[in-house]
């Protein structure tokens, strides 16, 4: 069995969560590759290769490349799918934009989110905002799989010895091009691999509260910030700090929910998390029903409180 | 310019689902079902591409049990002009989806197909981007906003750091995340209206589609429970929780 993990990178470094997706393919077995596509990515390359367990990295350099379309990318990682029993990727924006574009093609049915790998063709999935699981049992010759990451340990991202292989690129479809892209810049760790997260909901009142009240609890705990679909529809934060069912799945080592009641498809985003403490004025507030500790009280006056205590 | 949306019945966003004792799936008899909330987003789109002008169709489509036609209603209530139900009690999954939607994309030659990006049920997010592979047009997915213009879409999406704006030539498959647009409710006369809109019946046979499943769903389990955590009187009991017994901090 050959494996083919597609990575997400920006050209220069690699996204948190590929090292998750080695792992996955670790637990399926078998030689794993790495595919590299983009533009003047060769520090990505190099990242890859010393990723532990990688044999080879694939590069495949055009200019076409560089924003990951999935129209471009697509036909390429068809190509060298013939030559692999699995495709992995993360189930991120990336991975799930690219790959059942890729499975249709081969006309393949794409396993999403898996969490577990049972054997190489049974795997774990959550459904219904993570409500249930399925245990699922591929019949397709080539799988086509995206990872969520929270399921698999990463893997050591320094200390392997892949070998850098250059391949033909496929061509420019054409048919879609990126115009911008507005990035949030932050010095925070990124919330799909932060280890504690500091979570915000509706009870904040606005942005600048939501500000005022949680950077300094943030800062003092070195996590990133996170939100609720409430905080982050009124205009709070941008979205990409939605954790939830629809926004990101994360499972950090302590996660603080503040002002947020609990909705299910809010707490399908962060139940997995080790140590889950909410602050929340309602005792009732379902979040209290997955919490390891609960605070009932004012946002306002406890949090503050907190942030100068620790 | 004619646009496709396919809307998927589900089990209401509200309803806590139940696994059922024999681990064959989730409990669905005497539950409430709804629109996928996706695609209440997608055919308020269409509505409003309608209403600008842009517009001049909009087929509502739905694949599954007899039931689906309630959904169907749904969406012409809210502003579809027809409906196609493509009636089947197999499992489709969303490759055979895709097969199908391409297939009557064949017949109706739409410039634009909006689909929700993920159903809530099985949360596969796939349909969409696998449709735009069958058809082989671009794909913008996770759009917040959409706007339409000399042939092409330009399309607002939510990536993993921010936004992302990309300009796709029609036609194209674009699908709807949850801040592209608060989806209107059916009045009562529109509810009446929709009673009286064409709704055609097709089945996969008569599309010609093989929609035979390749994932088997082998069992459906339970989320392992947390066990359930403790009140802490005050900021101080907190702290020496995570430092003391979590060791978090
Ligand atoms: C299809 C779909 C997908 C969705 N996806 C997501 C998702 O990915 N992520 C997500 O989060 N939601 C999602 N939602 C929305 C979800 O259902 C809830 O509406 C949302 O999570 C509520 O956010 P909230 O907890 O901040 O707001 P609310 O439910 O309004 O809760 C606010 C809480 O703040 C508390 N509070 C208020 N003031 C104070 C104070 N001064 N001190 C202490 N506590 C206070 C209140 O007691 C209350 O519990 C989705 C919904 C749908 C339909
Ligand atoms: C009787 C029956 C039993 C089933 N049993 C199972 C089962 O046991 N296991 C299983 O995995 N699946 C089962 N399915 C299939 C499942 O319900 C989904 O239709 C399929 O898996 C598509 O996945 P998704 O909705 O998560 O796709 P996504 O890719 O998440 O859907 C995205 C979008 O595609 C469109 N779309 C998707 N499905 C439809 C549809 N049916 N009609 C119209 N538009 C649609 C919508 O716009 C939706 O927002 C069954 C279906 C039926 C009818």
């Amino acid at each position: 069995m050959a494996i083919l993990v597609i990575a997400e990178h920006d050209n220069t470094s690699l996204k948190p969560g590929v090292t998750n997706t080695v792992a996955a393919a670790h637990k399926i077995g078998g030689d794993i590759d790495v595919l590299i596509a983009g533009s003047h990515c060769a520090a990505a390359a190099s990242a890859a290769a010393s990723i532990v367990g990688v044999g080879k990295v694939l590069v495949a350099d055009a200019p076409y490349y560089a924003m990951a379309v999935a129209e471009n990318l697509a036909p390429l990682v068809v190509g060298l799918a013939q030559n692999y029993s699995h495709v992995l990727a993360g189930a991120t924006a990336f991975g799930k934009n690219l790959l059942p574009r890729v499975a249709a093609l081969l006309d393949v049915m794409q396993i999403s989110d898996i969490v577990a790998v049972e054997s190489a063709d049974i795997f774990v999935r959550p459904i219904y905002a993570g409500n249930a699981f399925a245990t699922v049992q591929s019949s397709d010759a080539i799988k086509i799989i995206t990872v969520r990451s929270t399921g698999f340990d990463a893997v050591a991202a320094m200390g392997g010895n892949g070998v850098i292989e250059n391949i033909a690129s496929a061509t420019d479809a054409g048919i879609s091009r990126v115009v911008k892209q507005e990035l949030t810049k932050s010095d925070r760790p990124e919330l799909a691999a932060a280890k504690r997260i500091v979570s915000g909901g509706r009870g904040l009142g606005d942005g600048d509260k939501y500000r005022a009240v949680l950077e300094p609890l943030a800062d003092k705990l070195g996590a990133a910030l996170g939100a609720s679909r409430a905080a982050v529809d009124a205009g709070f934060v941008p979205n990409d700090y939605q954790v939830g069912q629809t926004g990101k799945i994360v499972a950090p080592e302590l996660y603080i929910a503040v002002g947020i009641s609990g909705a299910i498809q809010h707490l399908a985003g962060m139940k997995e998390s080790k140590v889950i403490v909410a602050i929340n004025k309602d005792p009732e507030a379902p979040i209290f029903q997955v919490a390891d500790y609960g605070l009932v009280g004012d946002l306002f006056t406890l949090v503050p409180e907190l942030t100068a205590a620790i | 310019m004619k646009i496709l949306v396919p809307v998927k019945r589900v089990v209401d966003y509200n309803v806590k689902v139940r696994v059922k004792a024999d681990q064959t799936g989730v409990e669905t008899a005497n539950v409430k079902m709804s629109m996928n909330p996706f695609d209440e987003i997608a055919i308020e789109e269409a509505v409003k591409l309608k209403e600008a002008g842009i517009a001049t169709e909009i087929v509502a489509i739905s694949i599954g049990a007899t039931q689906c036609q309630e959904t169907l209603r749904t969406a012409l209530a809210m502003g579809a002009d027809r409906a196609i139900l493509v009636e089947t009690a197999a499992d489709i999954q969303p490759l055979a989806v895709a097969k199908l939607l391409k297939a009557i994309a064949a017949n109706e030659a739409p410039q634009l197909v909006i689909l929700g990006k993920q159903a809530i049920d099985d949360d596969s997010n796939q349909t969409g981007q696998m449709l735009a592979a069958l058809l082989n047009w671009p794909q913008a997915t996770f759009a917040s906003k959409v706007t339409i213009a000399n042939g092409e879409a330009e399309v607002m999406r939510e990536i993993d750091g921010g936004m992302e704006t990309v300009a796709i030539k029609l036609p194209a498959i674009i699908t709807t995340d949850l801040r592209l647009n608060t989806p209107r409710y059916a009045t009562l006369p529109n509810i009446m209206k929709a009673k009286k809109k064409p709704l055609d019946i097709v089945t996969p046979e008569s599309l010609g589609v093989d929609v035979s499943p390749r994932l088997k769903t082998l069992k459906v389990v339970e989320p392992a429970k947390r066990k359930g955590g403790v009140m802490v009187a005050n900021v101080a009991a907190l702290i020496d929780k995570l430092k003391n017994e979590a060791k978090v901090i």
